[in-house]
């Protein structure tokens, strides 16, 4: 890929492979806990590359892993997916430049990092190179981590180490861009409250899917609000 | 776990890329619509780190996870690297559960 050889793309791969490193760890989460969920291998790495948006994909696991239903976990990991959407708006003239195969390629990695490093360049060219320097790295990073995960995760006994104990410790760290805001805080805050509140009257999973109402809660005006310039999660 | 399950939503997660980058681009979306899109992943993560750590079930329970959660929170908000965040939380739910 051209981009690789750009000005300014080692300091591109070098950041990306930062973050990388993150993803593979993640990543390699992912596939312990998809595996001990019941997903095989196959579904395991099939859904990093073919879904490829974190949250969705853990989200989906752990309502899965604790009884929930197929609908509920399908509910929340779409609901989640939601944002790509909106920073897909911001990557959009980036995109634009290219063909309409490397676009269609370029849209599975819009997620919150790709747009996060993209956002932070102001140069249209520079952000062309930020963004598949950043989303090939990315995307090789995470699945490596999935196909490792699932290895390991389909050999131990889960429980065994605590990895139950992994889906929160998980969100925690990808919850944390979204509290920025005092409207993400007040959003994560009813969010938190109503799943607790519901658990033992709904189905297990459905107080997943009611909890983000949470976010009608943190609608009110303020003068941080992100929008499709800023990207940033 | 299905196939039906993992392409379904690898067609849901994909479409909703597609649409903000390439079918509706530049051209407008209701601001309303994106800051309640934006505003979910808080709201639904919060959720699940709630129902993961105090609920087993339909029922409620307080033990090695909520610490697990405690220092992954205080981990977190020392912007300790990924890894660590992990090790940490997991590692100390893993140890109470041995010593406990």
């Amino acid at each position: 890929m051209h981009h690789f050889r750009a000005p300014d793309a080692r300091r591109f791969i070098s950041a990306s492979l930062m973050i990388g490193v993150a993803f593979v760890v993640f990543g390699a989460s992912f596939g312990v806990l998809s595996v001990s969920a019941g997903a095989s291998i196959a579904q395991s790495c099939a859904m990093s590359l073919l879904v490829f948006t974190g949250a969705s994909q853990m989200s989906a696991v752990s309502v899965i892993a604790s009884g929930g239903s197929v609908a509920s976990a399908f509910g929340g990991a779409v609901l989640l997916s939601g944002r790509n959407a909106v920073y897909g708006l911001a990557m959009s003239p980036v995109l634009k430049e290219g063909d309409l195969a490397s676009r269609l390629l370029g849209a599975q990695w819009v997620i919150d990092e790709t747009t996060a490093v993209v956002s932070a360049e102001t140069d249209p060219a520079k952000k062309r190179t930020a963004f598949w320097i950043s989303g090939a790295i990315l995307y090789a990073s995470w699945n490596i981590g999935t196909l490792l995960g699932a290895l390991v995760g389909s050999s131990i006994n889960p429980s065994d180490f605590g990895l139950d104990a992994a889906f929160p410790v998980m969100f925690i760290a990808m919850l944390a861009p979204h509290l920025r805001t005092i409207n993400g805080k007040k959003a994560a805050l009813f969010g938190a409250v109503i799943a607790v509140a519901l658990a033992p009257f709904m189905p297990i999973g459905l107080p997943i899917l009611v909890s983000a109402l949470g976010m009608l809660f943190g609608l009110s005006p303020e003068k941080d609000v992100p929008t499709t310039s800023d990207g940033t999660p | 776990m299905t196939w039906t399950f993992v392409l379904a939503l690898a067609a849901c997660a994909y479409g909703l890329k597609l649409l903000g980058a390439v079918i509706i681009g530049h051209r407008e979306m209701p601001l309303a619509l994106q800051r309640c899109l934006l505003l979910i992943p808080a709201a639904l993560l919060a959720g699940l780190i709630a129902k993961d750590t105090f609920t087993t079930g339909q029922h409620y329970a307080i033990d090695a996870r909520a610490a697990g959660l405690a220092v992954a929170i205080i981990a977190t908000w020392r912007k300790l690297p990924f890894a660590a965040i992990i090790v940490l939380g997991v590692g100390t739910t893993a140890l109470i559960r041995v010593f406990v």
